[in-house]
């Protein structure tokens, strides 16, 4: 029988999981409210995700268009995210995320600058205003240093190629307060029991459930399971976000990401017939705020201030819409994409000078050189706009204890998230769910103590992985789920392929129980990938049971048998718990309804926004 | 799609030895995808480090026939048809399985590096740096911490003096804080006496293998063994430091303490 004194125990106040953007702001903010903060990451420090953005983060500081301001950055996200968004996350990001981007220089990071000498801003889809702090298409990568050599001298304590296998509570499996966090060292394959008051979850979405995606090997939907797990609520999983513009070759880059940027600096998507075929998708909602004609479009790019924004800025789910159907009509690429196009419109100095690593990326994997000819691009599934639900100003889960913040949370994107608002989400709510875990944590009386039966049980079940004799492979089970979402749950979807998805999870989940890992535990990823398996599968079934309840197309969620978003269904939002059977319970449950002053402005023309004859003036 | 012949360090810390692999290679394909293929059809346990697969994160970085690369960006068709394409681990960092290296001393070595230390923000609340001022620092700040410019450096990978100097990767940290217009430190005399800028013989390998092209020796480290000169050595400075009693720092602060070694 396994003794769980002999478990290596470290103690901390919180734990956050991850270290991306998200994980790394909350671990700062823990760290200044003199917290004892541990962050665990599964992989080196700086590795994670948020390294991959790209265009920028989101925030109305009106350095470039001082037109701009808060409330204008609220309305683009409401209505980028088709008016599901939790109000008050829209609110809180949208006042918030310029101090935070500002903050961010107060910590070393270097920002492109304007001609004053400011943070400059960029054009993105769906941002009426040029607003994207940027460091040419790099942005993740100065967003993640910035916060990684600011956080190092803290007092934090980092443990990296650190995996949690599962939250602990102080009354057993998914009930009572959070109590502590039971990981394992990759390294080693040793087991971590992390006792502590609270826990932020900042690990990301679920994208690697499919197969042509922009997501790393680590986005697995870890805190959405151990969340479900621990009984906490998820909510509107059914929309993952597809970017429009993924690379389709060669083979085995086909998913990894082309950034918005390239559309932002001017880039324009054409069909096989040279046509720029965007105009032909503008959706009734954007049609007054969008270019009407390319000479208009062309315009804008000029820097006319009145003429209104080319069509390929649209939202992402509208792009990513309209290149589907172009493919289908038969007029894609060679490869199965459209062509995107920026060498005949911008000078090949700018295109390196804005566009360094797509250049790179282009020149070395697919050998084509973008300021030269265009490049092949199609729709990858890039983002969760869903996850675990939370309250906007505190960050808390259903579960005491529990936090979450970044792409892991649900609320502040709605249906659709906006280019550019992930960064500033990241560094808004991360702050916030930090500040959340130091108020409870302040309020809790006596520390809770995790339950010896549920750490040896989850112990027992991760090893019994390396015991048994013969099993499934881990790597192909994850290629077969990975298809079967690709082909059940992609970007267009009908009643009876999810009902198709869901008997497909079902099956992989009974393959899973037979998983095997050939080899020892030290870095062993085979096993890590098997142990992985179970938050994929229960993020996979989460994600198709919520796609098939939601009967409506709605910004990322796209139902042929439902086509048009439906006045009555922006009124749910669709909850998902463990059931008290253990099987997978699923909610439709009716919206709070917004606070009167943003449904005004969030409704308003821009023209009543701006000269505040609604929303008043901005402050 | 081809067969072709993958030689692969296995092992750990206690010895190991290249296993041989025939695998099937499509076109396209860099290294990285040949060992993912590796990995699910024949040795599931192998051990290996990626995240991004498109040379943004610095995670995959091993040595491919003998050079130090990102295996994500090492596309197969650089090598010749019937060519067997040996990989093992980062030479210069200790192995603990397969293609993973212990690289930890790199993050003990970061935290070493006094933070950034921001100036007083101007009258108008922001700060103001131009686009001209902080090019070359936004060349440092691409560096993605692949520390393949730490593996080829010979003072470390050769003379094993990791007690004496910080590696190229640290220089070009430590010149993207001292060139940066708005941080008001000084770390000039830890550069010389606990960095090792001096260390340096200027042999540009690290500037070689640089997957992001930062001009490393030239723009970063040379610069700075500029300053430590003229801040030690330069003879105008010495009689402005007698006459008008102009003092910069030479002391380190371990030095000031008393407590250096």
């Amino acid at each position: 029988m396994l003794d769980v004194s002999e478990i290596q125990t470290i103690d901390h106040d919180v734990m956050v999981i991850g270290a991306g953007g998200a994980g790394l702001r909350a671990a700062i903010e823990c760290s200044a409210q003199n917290l004892s903060t541990g962050v665990i990451s599964k992989s080196l420090l700086g590795k994670a995700h948020t390294v991959m953005a790209e265009g920028g983060m989101a925030a109305a500081m009106g350095n470039v268009d001082s037109r701009d301001n808060w409330k204008v950055h609220f309305r683009d996200t409401m209505r980028g995210g088709k008016f599901l968004n939790v109000w008050r996350m829209a609110e809180l990001h949208a006042q918030q995320a310029p101090e935070r981007v500002r903050e961010l220089e107060e910590w070393g990071a270097v920002f492109d600058r304007t001609k004053e000498g400011l943070i400059s801003q960029r054009n993105f889809g769906g941002h009426r205003y040029p607003r994207l702090a940027h460091v040419g298409d790099r942005t993740g990568l100065e967003l993640i240093r910035s916060l990684q050599d600011h956080g190092i001298h803290q007092g934090i304590s980092f443990h990296m190629e650190c995996t949690a296998l599962e939250l602990l509570l102080d009354g057993g499996p998914g009930s009572g307060k959070i109590a502590g966090v039971l990981a394992y060292w990759r390294e080693t394959g040793r087991f971590v029991l992390f006792r502590c008051k609270a826990v932020i979850m900042a690990t990301g979405g679920g994208g690697k459930a499919w197969s042509i995606t922009s997501n790393s090997w680590e986005y697995t939907g870890d805190g959405i399971a151990l969340a479900y797990d621990a009984g906490a609520e998820l909510m509107d999983l059914e929309f993952t976000q597809f970017h429009p513009t993924g690379m389709v070759w060669p083979p085995s880059v086909r998913g990894t990401l082309v950034t918005e940027g390239v559309r932002g600096d001017g880039g324009i998507l054409l069909n096989s017939e040279g046509k720029r075929f965007m105009f032909n998708y503008i959706s009734e909602r954007f049609a007054p705020e969008t270019a009407s004609s390319e000479e208009e479009a062309n315009r804008w790019l000029d820097g006319d201030k009145t003429a209104r924004r080319p069509p390929e800025l649209l939202t992402r789910d509208e792009v990513a819409r309209a290149i589907t159907a172009e493919v289908k009509a038969g007029r894609g690429s060679p490869h199965g994409g459209v062509f995107l196009d920026i060498a005949s419109r911008r000078p090949a100095d700018f295109i390196k000078r804005k566009l360094p690593s797509m250049y790179h990326q282009f020149k070395e994997l697919a050998e084509v050189d973008i300021t030269k000819e265009p490049m092949e691009v199609g729709p990858t599934l890039h983002y969760f706009m869903g996850g675990i639900r939370v309250d906007a100003d505190t960050q808390q889960t259903t579960v005491s204890g529990l936090f979450a913040c970044g792409e892991c949370a649900a609320g502040l994107h709605g249906a659709n998230r906006l280019g550019g608002n992930s960064l500033s989400d990241l560094i808004v709510f991360g702050k916030l769910a930090g500040a959340g875990a130091a108020a409870y944590i302040g309020g809790l009386g006596a520390t809770p103590k995790p339950v010896d039966d549920q750490v040896t049980g989850a112990i027992r079940r991760a090893t019994e992985i390396l015991k048994r004799e013969t099993g499934t492979n881990p790597y192909i089970l994850h290629e077969k789920l990975e298809q079967s979402m690709s082909k059940f749950v992609g970007i267009v979807r009908i009643k009876a392929e999810l009902e198709q998805g869901i008997e497909a999870v079902q099956a992989l989940q009974e393959e899973a129980k037979t998983i095997k890992a050939p080899g020892a535990s030290q870095y062993n990823p085979g096993w890590h990938e098997a142990l992985s398996m179970r938050s994929l599968l229960i993020t996979a079934e989460a994600v198709t049971r919520a796609a098939l309840m939601r009967e409506e197309s709605r910004g990322a969620h796209t139902r042929l048998d439902h086509p048009g978003e439906s006045p009555e269904w922006v009124k749910y939002n669709v909850i998902i718990k463990r059931g008290a059977d253990g099987a997978m319970a699923i909610e439709k449950r009716e919206r709070p309804p917004g606070p009167e002053h943003l449904v005004a402005m969030a409704n308003a023309k821009i023209e009543d926004l701006e000269s505040g004859k609604v929303g008043g003036e901005v402050v | 799609m081809a067969k072709r012949n993958f030689r692969v360090w296995r092992g750990n810390i206690e010895g190991g030895e290249f296993v041989e692999f025939q695998v099937d290679v499509d076109p396209g394909m860099v290294v990285l995808d040949v060992l993912h293929r590796i990995q699910t059809h024949q040795a599931n346990d192998l051990a290996l480090r990626w995240n991004c697969k498109a040379g943004k994160c610095g995670s995959c970085s091993m040595e491919i026939n003998g050079k130090p690369r990102l295996s994500c960006m090492t596309r197969m068709n650089i090598f010749t048809e019937d060519e067997t394409i040996t990989v093992q681990p980062l030479k210069t960092f200790p192995v603990i399985k397969d293609l993973v290296c212990d690289v930890s001393w790199n993050y003990k070595q970061n935290k070493r590096i006094p933070k950034f230390k921001p100036k007083p923000k101007g009258a108008d609340g922001t700060h103001r740096m131009y686009q001209e001022d902080v090019d070359r620092v936004q060349e440092f700040r691409k560096c993605i911490e692949c520390f393949l410019c730490q593996d080829v450096c010979h003072v470390i990978r050769d003379r094993d003096a990791k007690q004496e100097f910080v590696g190229p990767r640290f220089m070009i940290r430590l010149a993207s804080l001292e060139m940066h217009p708005l941080d008001d430190d000084d770390r000039i005399p830890e550069i010389r006496k606990e960095f090792g800028s001096g260390m340096c013989n200027i042999t540009r390998c690290c500037t070689e293998v640089c997957p992001e092209h930062i001009n490393i020796t030239d723009n970063g480290i040379i610069p700075l063994k500029e300053r430590v000169v003229d801040r030690y050595f330069d003879p105008i400075a010495a009689i402005g430091r007698k006459l008008f009693g102009i003092r910069r720092r030479t002391k380190t602060r371990a030095e000031e303490k008393g407590e250096a070694k």
